[in-house]
């Protein structure tokens, strides 16, 4: 009768523990899929935002998708078609804060190696004035996105922030590689509150790094 | 039986069981060493694509025959005692107290002492003699290959998470791929921006830390072209296991028209980076934090 006592409260922690791996495995951000475009393409349309203003983590700086219902979702993990061209759109409300590595200033892996900053075509922006970046390093995407103008009398303050709030538009497009995951993430240490700024939203999926889910 | 017959090797003596464990060990190792030099020898990592792969995997080799002869012992013995020594009574009886032997302890001590310090000599003087052996040896080395004069300074600079590379000697221009040519001396200069990062450069037979505001200095002289894979060794943080890359060992034609295309390319990317330096602070300090 002890054993079975003991045997059965051993198989109630055994549970617990799987159910408890099971919830962290499945808690992590919902994956958006780009939104199929009528040439083939495929659009993904991304916000980032000073600080999400949410639970857990209101004061953290992060990404935000909008999911082709057109609803902004807290999330970094994309989807989209293998060798396909993905047109990229990017709502940039945050403020600069610069770049660790200059390098990380120059568009790359774009089509024709640009980016347009509010409708203007670029190669680069200079590196301090870099409030985020999108950079997919093994396929070697990087494109550096502009910090709003610290004077802007209407700053997005909780997100999703919207159009009448100070932001640049950021577009460009590129490439999808074959089916596989790859780790995107921005450059810029733009964690506010951390040892210079590397640490919170820079190191957690669903903020300032994510997955890009190519089938 | 008396204690004297017993010793002397009479009828019921105990057998010499040292000479046997030798002889049994003797023969061992006389199969296994010749099969670990000559048929796991060759397949001992790193491999033979630079110089110091090639001594590593040499190191490698000598250390491997080495232990043969000391794990054969202890499985030798620990045979030996299951098969010979074990208890066939019912009865649990102590063995014969033991009092020391001079002559087995002085030998063990000899042997051991011989064979810790002549590895030591054996890996300072390879570690003098291939630069280095690969490793990072901070900002002023004291092992420098012979023609480290005539080397090429590549930095290599780590950040959260990415490799990037400057070639000083080329405008300082910096790029995400590492190619480097072949039979040349390579002086890598291994620093960070953020956290600790480690250069694992792991056909080249190359391995340094990168520390925020350090300059670590490492020699390879690549002896083969081909790809190879760069890692980071050092625990930094979210995206540690996606930092790595595949770099290229070239020919000396193909590589300089492939540092000529990145001068070219980040011409005016160049002019955006800070001077060439051997270490860099984050800057602006201002950043987020």
């Amino acid at each position: 009768m002890r054993a079975l006592a003991v045997a059965a409260t051993f198989g109630v922690l055994v549970a617990l523990v799987v159910v408890y791996f099971i919830f962290f495995l499945e808690s992590g951000p919902a994956a958006i899929a780009a939104t199929r475009g009528s040439d083939g393409s495929a659009d993904l349309t991304l916000q980032t935002v000073p600080s999400y203003g949410h639970h857990p983590f209101p004061d953290w700086v992060s990404y935000m998708a909008k999911d082709p219902q057109g609803k902004w979702e807290h999330t970094t993990i994309f989807k989209v078609p293998a060798h396909t061209l993905i047109k990229v759109t990017i709502y940039q409300y945050d403020g600069d804060s610069g770049l660790r590595n200059a390098f990380l200033s120059g568009v790359s892996g774009t089509t024709g190696d640009i980016e347009t900053i509010n409708g203007t075509v670029e190669h680069g922006i200079n590196a301090n004035d870099a409030a985020h970046t999108f950079t997919i390093p093994d396929i070697d995407v990087n494109v550096p996105l502009p910090g709003i103008n610290p004077n802007a009398k209407n700053p997005c303050g909780t997100a999703p922030c919207s159009l009448a709030e100070a932001h640049n538009t950021i577009t460009f497009s590129f490439r999808s590689p074959g089916p596989g995951s790859y780790r995107w993430q921005c450059f810029v240490p733009c964690a506010a509150g951390f040892l210079f700024g590397n640490g919170g939203p820079m190191q957690t999926i669903g903020y300032m790094s994510g997955l890009i889910e190519v089938s | 039986m008396s204690e004297a017959a017993a010793v002397s090797g009479g009828p019921g003596a105990e057998p010499r069981h040292g000479v046997r464990i030798a002889t049994i060990w003797a023969v061992a190792t006389a199969i296994v060493l010749p099969l670990v030099i000559w048929v796991v020898g060759p397949h001992i990592p790193p491999g033979a694509m630079s110089q110091q792969t090639r001594d590593q995997h040499q190191v490698d080799v000598v250390l491997t025959a080495l232990a043969t002869p000391i794990v054969l012992l202890i499985w030798v013995y620990f045979g030996y005692a299951v098969r010979v020594f074990r208890n066939h009574g019912t009865a649990v009886v102590d063995g014969p107290p033991i009092t020391g032997n001079r002559r087995i302890e002085a030998t063990w001590l000899i042997a051991t002492s011989a064979l810790v310090l002549g590895l030591a000599v054996f890996g300072t003087a390879d570690l003098l003699a291939t630069g280095g052996a690969g490793g990072g040896e901070g900002p002023n080395p004291v092992a420098k290959p012979a023609d480290w004069r005539g080397a090429l300074p590549v930095q290599v600079i780590g950040q959260q998470w990415l490799w990037t590379f400057r070639y000083p000697t080329y405008g300082g221009v910096e790029t995400t791929t590492l190619e480097l040519p072949v039979n040349r001396e390579i002086e890598f200069h291994v620093t960070s921006l953020d956290v600790v990062h480690s250069f694992w450069a792991i056909e080249l037979g190359v391995k340094a830390d990168a520390v925020l505001g350090a300059d670590n200095i490492a020699f390879d002289k690549p002896f083969e072209t081909g790809p190879f894979q760069v890692r980071c060794d050092e625990l930094c943080g979210l995206w540690h296991g996606h930092m790595n890359t595949t770099g290229r060992v070239l020919s000396d034609a193909n590589f300089a028209t492939w540092i000529t295309n990145q001068e070219r390319k980040n011409a005016a990317l160049t002019k955006q980076l800070p001077p060439y330096s051997r270490v860099y602070y984050p800057s602006p300090l201002r950043n987020a934090s």
